[in-house]
């Protein structure tokens, strides 16, 4: 079965991950605060903002993908930088999936958290920057929960790669369109291969993550 | 809680009589190519054939190496496809006791106005071009008729353009693929019927056509191991039917002004 691990295979598994990597980091550097701020700030209107962000939440990456696509065809309004069929395409679309989501969990985690934690370190005589890190420090898991959601889903996710990276041979041809084309060319057995590789590397995410947590916890309780 | 329980008793019970419905009058599964569905051929004849058989008609719509292989595992009744050497072959293996004539139209070479490449009628002589000026070229890559004709083209030239920085794989379907041509204002092989539909087409026209290499006939084939027996037939007799073809060649001149598919049946 490994003879189809050819250094084609490879490429689009290492494309992947590139990509998926790249797009959760920069959903979660704009997410996460933006999380946390929603849950901090009072203006009017937040509950619309709220309900909004929720529904962008469970947006379907394909209405995502048609987005980016008008937005970065030839005569849309982005069309000048050329970034159609390219991999900072598929980036974007990601990103602008994820972000909803990881702001989304962060929001939930810290709105349930957060008066415990403030009233605690209010308590404690925090001043309101030592609050700001104690109530990341405390919501650690739930951040790390967002992030790795966040990774899964891009890695998951066909719908707007397909569109807005056009499934380019040795270009932009990710592990999910590959599944899809070789379901499409009558391949069956290729694109089950590749699945199944696709499910050891969540598995394997899952497991550094696991790790990952364990670890952070007992140096929590070295404090 | 009551309410909801009702409401979803009522919901199931809709569901298994819909469902019951569609096995009692009797569906067959056509498993056909890219451009008959998006060309919008199939929306225009098919109501029309469960209208006349009271046959319902399920379409999966991918391309013709995938259409085959659904015919080999058996997922499919009947086939409307276009790459004769591999229908020949499904005979052959015995998946299909025979494959009927349909209709025809041709493919043809697209690419960007006022470009390198003037219109003419060599198909050889425009893909050496289009190769040996690395000017872009968008291919299917995704084992269809299409695909398998552009393959064929390149093999009877002794090139093999994988490999080439220009020559773009997308493993698409054809609107996807002449969408992205269009985009990136490259050649591409497209079958006419999806070529006219084409609602907006940018700067691309037809730069060669009308050449031998570039006849597209469609077959269809009842599969061998088909659950339907009847409905296949009367699917493949009603589409050899005068009335079927007349309507076969009718589709698209009220629309593109001229007809994008011809019957030979």
């Amino acid at each position: 079965m490994f003879e189809m691990l050819d250094t084609e295979i490879l490429g689009i598994i290492a494309l992947t991950l590139r990509m998926t990597l790249l797009s959760s980091a920069i959903s979660s550097v704009i997410g996460i605060p933006l999380g946390l701020w929603l849950d901090s700030a009072k203006f009017p209107g937040k509950k619309l903002v709220v309900t909004i962000s929720r529904t962008l939440m469970a947006s379907p990456p394909v209405v995502v993908g048609l987005v980016v696509y008008l937005l970065l065809m030839r005569n849309g309004p982005l069309g000048f930088m050329r970034l159609l069929f390219t991999f900072e395409a598929m980036v974007i679309a990601q990103v602008l999936l994820l972000i909803p989501i990881i702001c989304g969990i962060v929001y939930t985690a810290s709105q349930r958290n957060s008066e415990r934690i403030q009233t605690f370190a209010i308590t404690m005589g925090a001043n309101k920057r030592q609050t700001q890190i104690l109530l990341i420090k405390e919501l650690g898991n739930e951040i790390f929960f967002a992030v790795i959601t966040g990774f899964g889903r891009a890695m998951s996710e066909v719908g707007a790669i397909m569109i807005v990276g056009g499934n380019i041979r040795h270009h932009t041809r990710a592990m999910t369109t590959t599944i899809t084309l070789l379901r499409n060319r009558g391949e069956i057995n290729q694109a089950i291969f590749l699945g199944i590789i696709l499910m050891i590397i969540a598995f394997g995410v899952q497991i550094i993550a696991d790790f990952l947590r364990k670890r952070e916890r007992r140096t929590d309780e070295n404090y | 809680m009551k309410k909801l329980a009702s409401f979803l008793a009522v919901f199931i019970f809709a569901a298994i009589l819909i469902g019951c419905g569609t096995t009692e009058t009797g569906t067959i599964t056509l498993a056909t190519t890219t451009s008959t569905e998006d060309s919008g051929l199939l929306d225009y004849i098919l109501p029309v054939f469960t209208a006349e058989t009271s046959w319902d008609i399920r379409v999966i719509s991918v391309g013709t190496g995938a259409a085959l292989q659904l015919g080999r595992d058996g997922e499919a009744d009947v086939l409307l496809v276009h790459a004769r050497t591999e229908e020949d072959r499904f005979v052959a293996e015995g998946y299909a006791e025979w494959r009927y004539d349909v209709m025809y139209n041709d493919f043809v070479i697209v690419g960007p106005a006022n470009g390198p490449i003037a219109h003419n009628a060599d198909v050889e002589q425009t893909f050496r071009d289009i190769l040996e000026q690395n000017l872009p070229f968008v291919s299917r890559g995704d084992n269809s008729g299409t695909h398998i004709r552009e393959l064929q083209i390149w093999e009877s030239m002794g090139i093999d353009p994988v490999g080439n920085a220009a020559y773009i794989e997308v493993g698409q379907g054809m609107g996807a693929t002449l969408g992205m041509a269009i985009e990136m204002e490259a050649f591409t092989l497209s079958d006419r019927a999806t070529w006219l539909a084409r609602p907006d087409v940018g700067n691309l026209v037809i730069i060669c056509e009308g050449s031998e290499l570039l006849l597209n006939p469609y077959g269809v084939m009842i599969v061998s191991t088909t659950e339907h027996p009847a409905g296949a037939q009367a699917f493949i007799d009603w589409i050899r039917s005068p009335s079927a073809q007349e309507l076969i060649s009718t589709f698209g001149i009220a629309e593109f002004g001229q007809p994008l598919f011809f019957p030979d049946a």
